[in-house]
Order: C-alpha cells, then structure tokens, then sequence
C-alpha cells in the first residue's frame, strides 16, 4: 500500500556580483543566507542525523558527509518550516515538507520571495558599485550546472529495484512537462539553438548516488529523514527549477502519483527504453516532440507516446484508488490538457511552461530584431527570465502582462513565507522557529534540539512525516509558555 | 487549499475570444500586438552589453 506522498523541493540558486568577476561565491552565498529579514533561527545543523553516503541499493559509501559539513556554514530554519543555508557555492533554499502538490508548489514560490529578499538584504551591505544576482535556474551555459531537487515520501517496503525499473522512462519523458528551457547545449551533447530542459545535458547515467559528476537519472541516496524502519525518501534530481505555478504543480503532482501507483503494483509495464541516457538529451533536444526512441523491447515510441500510456493507466489510478482527493483530480486534469496541447499545437502552452513561455519571448526577439540563435541578447535573455528580483525578472514580465497562467496570489506567498504548512511534522518545526526562538539550537529534518537552561540538551524527534502536524500538536505548540513548557507537554525529560 | 485556489481559465483572452468570435487574422494581429509591446517592456530591462553579462556569469559546484 502506498504511503502518503509528502513531498517537497529543495533549489539552489545562481549567484553572481557585477561587474566583479572573481567574487567568492561561498561568501556571497553565506552574505544572502545571513541578511535574510524574516523569522528564522541560526543553527547548527545536525549533520550525524543525515546520511547522504548510504544507498538505497544497499551498500555504503566512505568519504561522504565529510566535505559536505565543511561547506555548510550557514544555516538557517525559517518560520515557514523550511532550511535556507549555503550548499558548497549557492544559497539553497529547503522547502518545508508539504501534505500535496499544490502545497509544495506554493512554497517553492515562497522560496522565490524568501531569497529575493535576503539578496536585497545582501546587497545593501555591498559596495554601491557591486551589483548581486540570483537566479533560479539550473545552467550557467557554460556546463556547469547546479540543482533543483525533489523529495517523495516512500514505503520502506517498496522495493527500490521498482524505482528503477519503472521511474527511469518516466523521468526521462516527464520532460516535456517539466523543462524551464535553454539555448544552446552544454557538456558535449551535439548543438541546439534551443532545448525544453535546463539539465538534460548533464545526466550521464542510469542510477547512482551522485548529484555533482557523472549525474544519474535515478539517485539512489538512501537518506529518509524520518523512521528508516517505515520509510524511504526518493531524491529526485532530474528536474529543472521551474518559475511556473503551473508547472511545478504538474510536475510535483504527476510525479507524486505516479509513484503512489508504482508503489500500489498498478504500473502494468516498465516501458523500458533502450538507452535512457542518450534519450534524455534527445527528449530535451527535440522541439518537434515527434522522433522516436528505441524501446528495449524492440519497437520505438516517442516520448509523448509514452506519457500518454502513463496517463491512461495513472488516470484509472486515480479513480479507483484516491477518487476523492481533489488535488489530484486537478493534476490529472491539468496534465491532459497539457499533453493535448503538445501533440496539437505546441505554442498553446506558452502561458503554461516555462521552456514554451521562453522560446516565445526568444523567437519574438528573433523576429522583430533579426537575430540569430547564437545572439548573446538571447542568451542574456534565457538567464534574465530566471533573475529573483522581480523588477528585473522576464517571467515576472510575462507574468505581470497576464501571458503566464498562475495559481496563487501575493497573499497567499506572502502567508506562506511566514507561515508552515499545517499537515506536516513542518508545522511543529516552523512554529518553534517563532514562538521557541532563543531556545532552538540545532535541527534537523527529523528532529529539533533545545536549550532549555537545564544541564543537558533537550532533543525532540521528528520520525513520522505526518505527525508534529497543527492537529496533534496546534495547542500544545501555540500555547505553551516556553521551551521548557513545550518539552514536558511533549513528554520529554 | 484547492478550495482556495479555485481553478483559473485555461487562457485570460479566453472570455473575449468566445464573445467576439474575430477572424483567424485579427486574432493573430492581436496577439503579435500583445508580443510586441512585450518585447519592448523586455527591452526596458535587459541588460546592456549582453555578450559581457553572459560571458561573466560563471557558476562552480553545487548540488
């Protein structure tokens, strides 16, 4: 039986000073982290907890964890529920874990909002003649890339060989709805005047635990956050940072069914592809959505073949197993009509996804202004679209004169910002931010470790995603006077 | 939260198409209208000196 999808994003942002060109990246990073203005708590982050070397096909690996402590000096828990920190050379915000899709997608746009405003917080301190950058996207353009993660819930039981043989033709033709869009190509992948995705290029094998080199479709980091006995995490690093609400939302939530449908046997065929890495770039380097990949089976389907079939059976999923939820009536819903479009008429979806939004902008400039694909005003332009500051972002622009669908308004990010999700373990972490401050000194997705002035330090653990939610805890967190309260209410010692 | 956040129409134009029914050229007139004055906001804010914007920005490590 599958779990519950909680499920959550984690992005980290480009950064850059001009006109500086050799700035320290960890420093300006750390800059942004520490000027952010909200509520949020310094703390240690409690790296004994995580296990970024254990995978999840079972054997360990030496060396990790180690570099990672060392670049991490800044952290930070934000009264959302979320971690923002400094990840090696980018500021990284952690969004906080989120009961459904729709959910998930609105804080990551908080995200936006929360790194925005602790750049301008950055920036002020700068010299008057420096100028800070962030960017949500994926690509310097120079091939390096930098990463949009996803994280889903899983049954512990669920058989990660499963994962794999299932998940990989799914991620891999999942692009099509998922890809913020590039010009040109990176990596040694042949040449592009455009692609839908800002990562294809960089994913080298099938599966692996490695995110920086050698990236793989599946990443097999076993690391749950939460009761290793019950659970499993599944790290997804084949996607795009994604400016579109509508986007995001399609994305989180397909995935998210698709894997509640795998885990539940409902999948009737792997759709095994004969080279899943060399049908990853062709799947981000064809705009016509018409070229075939070769099936390991024998025969061929083009990627939006194949998420046709995964529609029609996640579709059936849907209805007899989670008919009522809402949510996921309006996912389903949303992605059909988004595969219709791309099998009719492409172009429709340029108030939808970002990869369409952006080739439109960039082929508008092409025809007003006679460019070419290699014009660095449209390179310019591909990586302005993603610019945090809203006075200077493209999709912002596009935003703003309606040619982008959107699904919240400024209210509602602005409540997220400040505000946890209330059906989360989140909502306990992100009201002890605020009400429990001082006390709060080392956290973790799975725990959070207090201060109380007593002689020893007082841990809470945080193992089921599900609970530490507004329901079981609301009143007990709301109204206990302090810390030390709130750890007794608890049941602690 | 799905109640909140009640569904949008697929398109924002989508009203005034259905209620004035314009021809397939009008329509497309319309929209390249629409573009260009985008495009000329967009001008507004690029960058100058592309070529130096692009070519500055260089990330390592992450992920």
């Amino acid at each position: 039986m599958a779990v519950h999808k909680v499920l959550g994003t984690e992005t980290e942002y480009g950064i850059t000073i001009r006109p500086v060109a050799d700035f320290n990246p960890a420093l300006a990073s750390a800059q942004v982290v520490n000027s952010y203005p909200g509520e949020r708590v310094r703390v240690q982050w409690s790296y004994e907890e995580e296990s970024p070397g254990r995978d999840a096909r079972g054997f360990g690996h030496e060396g990790y964890g180690v570099a990672e402590a060392d670049g991490a000096m800044v952290n930070a828990v934000l009264a959302n529920g979320a971690r923002l920190y400094v990840d090696h050379a980018h500021p990284e915000y952690s969004g906080p874990e989120c009961y459904d899709p729709l959910e998930a997608a609105l804080y990551d746009k908080a995200g936006e909002r929360i790194v925005h405003r602790a750049a301008t917080g950055a920036a002020s301190l700068m010299p008057p003649d420096r100028r800070l950058f962030l960017y949500k996207n994926n690509s310097d353009g120079k091939g390096n890339s930098y990463g949009a993660h996803e994280n889903y819930l899983l049954a512990r039981e669920s058989p990660f060989g499963d994962v794999i043989r299932y998940g990989t033709t799914f991620f891999v033709t999942r692009q099509l709805f998922t890809g913020a869009g590039k010009v040109g190509s990176e990596n040694g992948r042949p040449e592009a005047d455009f692609q839908l995705t800002q990562r294809a290029d960089f994913f080298e094998e099938e599966v692996g635990l490695e995110t920086t080199l050698k990236r793989p479709i599946i990443n097999t980091r076993d690391e749950p956050h939460g009761d290793p006995s019950r659970y499993r995490r599944l790290h997804v690093i084949i996607g795009d940072a994604n400016l579109s609400e509508v986007q995001l939302f399609l994305k989180l939530g397909v995935t998210a069914l698709f894997l509640a449908a795998l885990e539940d046997g409902a999948l009737p065929d792997p759709l095994d592809l004969a080279d899943p890495v060399d049908a990853c770039w062709r799947v981000s380097h064809d705009l016509s959505f018409r070229r075939p990949l070769a099936l390991d089976g024998g025969g061929t389907a083009t990627a939006l073949e194949l998420q046709w079939r995964y529609f029609e059976w996640l579709e059936k999923y849907l209805e007899s197993e989670m008919a009522d939820d809402q949510v996921m009536r309006r996912v389903v819903r949303t992605w059909e009509q988004v595969l219709t479009d791309l099998e009719a008429d492409p172009e429709r979806l340029s108030d939808t996804l970002d990869w369409a939004a952006k080739r439109r902008l960039l082929e508008g400039f092409i025809a007003r202004d006679g460019l070419r694909w290699d014009d660095p005003k449209l390179a310019a332009a591909d990586l302005q679209y993603h610019d945090v500051d809203p006075a200077r972002s493209l999709y912002q622009k596009l935003v703003d004169r309606r040619h982008m669908q959107v699904l919240f308004d400024e209210a509602q990010i602005a409540k997220a910002e400040v505000e946890p999700p209330e059906r989360t373990r989140a909502y306990f972490r992100g009201r002890c931010v605020s009400r429990f401050a001082d006390a709060l000194v080392a956290a973790n997705w799975d725990s959070l470790v207090f201060d109380t002035g007593a002689s020893h330090l007082k841990r809470v653990p945080m193992m089921e995603p599900l609970r530490g939610d507004r329901a079981r805890v609301g009143e007990l967190v709301e109204t206990a006077a302090d810390a030390e309260a709130l750890i007794e209410a608890l049941g602690g010692s | 939260m799905a109640e909140r956040e009640q569904e949008k129409p697929r398109s924002r134009d989508a009203g005034e198409e259905e209620a004035e029914a314009p021809t397939a050229a009008a329509r497309e007139t319309e929209a390249d209208q629409k573009l260009d004055d985008l495009l000329d906001e967009i001008d507004q804010v690029l960058e100058e000196n592309s070529e130096e914007f692009v070519k500055n920005y260089v990330q390592k490590g992450g992920e």
